[in-house]
């Protein structure tokens, strides 16, 4: 049907890791709700371009399909989100699809983000239990605490907010602003608070917080509407608290 | 003595749980997964996990759970491994609240209990609406620990292929394929945990992830494994369908009060509260999914005409919903645009998850020696009908069995001889020959317009109703799709990062995995949990109180069916009603 509604991308694609980009324009069947992850999979099953040169689908990276894996995280009209959210119809035309830079490109919008799950080593993102085996019961929480846990702990390590952040990147250390922040949530469970002077220190080190330039961009983009930078500045008072300590421990 | 070196396949809830039993036995594992295993499926598990906690006042027992699971499954689970699943259950819970997991509590910080269907005490242990994501992080988490430590390889963006077998039959490795730079390479094993979740993708539009497509177990089961019970997947009674995927919407929003209803002669009709007085909106997911089918599809009361009803929380206060679904009011927010805090959401059932799988015996070994099988893809714990809130604890409960019965089989003589280097060469070889041939072929087909075709075969003849003539033609239609296979074009002709290719892969073990589901409820002529057949409307316990078993036929490419008793000792089953109470045990 010629009449058809369709909707307009522009695709920012590169074949390697080392290859240059180049940029490809698709025409995509227009339907209610159709969000750009439904649309690439429709490039899936035509690739064509919109002037009607035969390509390979656009590869990328996705598993839900309901914002919770984080997978499918790209840079649509500017802005770091997560494709399987975002609706056509909320967004301007033509859409422009490009990989989140900040981290290394595997193949068009697919992109490595191994370093965010270093990271999470680093700041020894994890309860020190002593196995999975039978111990006592944990101790019962303040069910405030725990909500504000809930909320830190819904970040799905999707990198919007190191893409959104101008301290991440070459010229800096900084690990971003989601592992740091993760430090705090381990920091405020009961048992993983005996560990929490490691995670402070470790934030003193090189791309610690205080590489953090309190621009603000990361609470912008959370997908996950976590207050980062309320924890950050927490993180950034408890720091300074463990490093007046550390000097008079000395 | 040599290290314990044990391959996990599969990164959710099932294979991290195996892992760190595996770590902490002393064993080594190298685990493949996908993606990142932070972003496995579990995480889309939303509603909570059932453990007897007892902290409501309501005298629940572990045994009431146990029965119910057995009961709510249609009398086909076997017993022995489901009353140990319930009674672990509680110390898991105890175990994932020391890793951190942020359950909700109550206002004196212990953890709160939740309604959920077919259950009639409160047991459902939940972190707000995303339970699966929470609990899967905390073992993410302790899994990295371990890494840290040394005794797990992360084999993240690594496609699974096939298992490696031994003179004696026993497997000892497996083959996998890195999804970017596409290297193939064989891995020895002591022992093979496969914890690759549902096949739900083969049926194109569902509630799975996309990386939920059944490919591991279709591989495993062409290469002997039998598969159980395949005929009965479950479909989810509360979706919100979309043209991508349909998203889940949690049991939770029925336990926490949300009714079901459709217009009848101009007013909101009921019809779950009329039909099950006893359990109202609480039936379990096979019951509410029929009546959701018969209310739109036979009586043609759907909203406006179409296949949806209503899903309504509007009259619960907005700060209790808030502190009890968050998670998922948004996503519907975000995805429908409309505040399901004010106007009740439209649903519809969808095909969620799979209660057969691979068979596995209590220990979750599968039929071929050193091959197991937990979570998911397995058969275990389920029967005809899977609970909701069972599915996290099964899964978690299984990889603390398959992981230390992986141990076993590393510090057995059974497991024989290491896989030779010409084995393990072979293995290779042939993994990349069909790959090349995959890159090569040239026909007319687009293995994603083919891979839809499938799922609206299998969506029109394999899910909520199921009619034998029904089941013949769509057969056929495998049969069809699965010679199409043989004349798909591959446009991406690229050794880097080739998505296409590794699809066209998967399709055809999900055409063959389709073979299987298909054949299974053709031959079960009864009706029981989620397999429901007009023609035959009652339980056949005379003839059908039996394990499904698919065999692979290489010839044909169908299964072989038989029928396998299995354990029922505990709980006499009887007839299976929700418009009454449970009856005696």
């Amino acid at each position: 049907m010629a009449d058809q509604k369709t909707v307009h991308f522009i695709i920012e694609r590169q074949d390697t890791p080392d290859s240059k980009p180049y940029t490809e324009e698709f025409l995509v069947p227009y339907r209610p709700a159709l969000n750009v992850v439904a649309a690439l999979m429709e490039i899936q099953k035509k690739p064509v371009t919109k002037d009607g040169k035969k390509t390979t689908p656009v590869v990328w990276e996705c598993n839900c399909l309901e914002k919770v894996c984080g997978a499918c995280m790209m840079v649509i009209n500017g802005k770091a989100r997560q494709a399987c959210a975002t609706l056509v119809d909320q967004i301007s035309q033509p859409i422009r699809l490009a990989p989140a830079r900040t981290f290394p490109v595997i193949r068009d919008l697919q992109i490595d983000r191994s370093v965010m799950f270093e990271s999470l080593k680093r700041i020894q993102g994890w309860v020190e239990v002593d196995g999975s085996w039978e111990v006592n019961t944990a101790p019962i929480q303040d069910p405030n605490v725990a909500a504000t846990a809930y909320e830190i702990s819904h970040c799905m390590t999707c990198g919007c907010c190191l893409e959104a952040c101008p301290n991440v990147g070459p010229q800096s250390d900084f690990i971003g602003p989601a592992p740091t922040v993760q430090s705090y949530l381990f920091n405020l469970n009961p048992l993983g608070k005996f560990d929490k002077e490691k995670r402070l220190n470790a934030l003193m080190e090189k791309g610690g917080i205080t590489s953090c330039g309190n621009s603000q961009n990361c609470v912008e983009v959370c997908p996950k509407d976590i207050k980062l930078t309320t924890y950050l500045a927490q993180l950034n008072r408890d720091v300074n608290k463990q490093a007046l300590k550390n000097i008079f421990n000395k | 003595m040599s290290k314990k070196n044990i391959i996990v396949v599969g990164g959710g809830l099932s294979g991290l749980m195996a892992t760190i039993k595996i770590c902490e036995a002393g064993g080594e594992v190298k685990l493949f997964s996908y993606c990142p295993v932070k972003r496995s499926h579990s995480l889309c598990a939303q509603g909570g996990i059932n453990a007897c906690m007892n902290t409501k006042g309501q005298n629940d027992t572990t045994w009431e759970h146990f029965d119910d699971t057995v009961y709510g499954g249609d009398f086909l689970a076997d017993q022995t491994a489901v009353k140990g699943m319930c009674e672990t259950a509680p110390k898991l819970i105890k175990m994932f609240d020391r890793m951190g997991v942020p359950f909700t509590r109550t206002a004196e910080g212990v953890l709160d209990l939740r309604n959920f269907g077919g259950q009639k005490n409160k047991r459902t242990v939940f972190a707000g609406s995303t339970t699966g994501q929470q609990l899967l992080y905390a073992l993410d988490e302790q899994v990295r620990k371990w890494e840290v430590k040394g005794l797990v390889k992360k084999y993240e963006f690594w496609e699974f292929t096939n298992i490696i077998k031994n003179d004696k039959g026993v497997c000892r490795g497996i083959v996998a394929q890195n999804m970017n730079s596409m290297e193939i390479e064989a891995f020895r094993a002591d022992a093979v945990i496969l914890a690759t979740g549902g096949p739900g993708v083969i049926f194109g539009r569902c509630t799975a992830s996309t990386i939920c497509n059944g490919s591991a177990v279709s591989a495993v089961y062409q290469q002997g494994a039998e598969i159980g019970n395949s005929e009965f997947i479950q479909i989810h009674p509360t979706a919100i369908p979309g043209s991508d995927k349909n998203r889940l919407m949690s049991e939770a929003c029925r336990g926490e009060g949300g009714r079901v209803w459709t217009y009848r002669d101009g007013k909101p009709w009921y019809f779950l509260e009329t039909m099950y007085p006893a359990y109202g909106n609480l039936v379990p997911r096979d019951i509410a999914a029929r009546a959701i089918y018969d209310v739109c599809v036979n009586q043609g009361l759907g909203i406006n005409g179409e296949n949806r009803v209503y899903l309504d929380l509007s009259h619960i206060p907005a700060e209790y919903l808030e502190r009890k679904l968050g998670g998922i009011l948004e996503m519907y927010s975000e995805f429908v645009g409309d505040d399901p805090r004010k106007v009740p959401m439209q649903i519809y059932p969808s095909v969620h998850y799979s209660m057969g799988g691979i068979w596995v015996d209590t220990k979750h070994n599968t039929n071929i020696p050193a091959l197991l099988a937990s979570g998911e893809c397995d058969y275990q714990y389920h029967g005809a009908n899977r609970l909701g809130a069972n599915s996290l604890l099964s899964a978690a409960y299984s990889g603390t069995i398959s992981g230390p019965e992986a141990i076993r089989w590393s510090e057995s003589d059974e497991i024989g001889e290491e896989l030779t280097d010409a084995q393990v060469a072979a293995a290779k070889q042939a993994a990349v020959d069909e790959f090349e041939k995959i890159i090569d072929m040239n026909g007319t087909e687009n293995a994603h317009e083919l891979h839809h075709e499938l799922g609206d075969l299998m969506n029109k003849s394999c899910t909520i109703v199921r009619v034998n003539k029904e089941l013949d033609e769509c057969m056929k239609g495998l049969h069809e799709i699965l010679e199409r296979w043989n004349n798909i074009g591959v446009s991406d002709k690229s050794h880097w990062a080739n998505q296409e290719a590794m699809f066209v892969r998967q399709l055809r073990n999900m055409i063959i995995y389709a073979m299987v589901i298909c054949k299974a409820a053709r031959m079960r002529d009864e009706s029981r949990g989620a397999h429901f057949k007009p023609e035959f409307p009652d339980r056949n316990d005379e003839k059908f109180l039996k394990t499904t078993i698919a065999t692979y036929n290489p010839t044909s490419n169908e299964p072989e069916i038989s029928y396998r008793d299995f354990d029922h000792s505990l709980i006499k089953p009887r007839p299976r009603r929700y418009d009454v109470a449970k009856g005696g045990k």
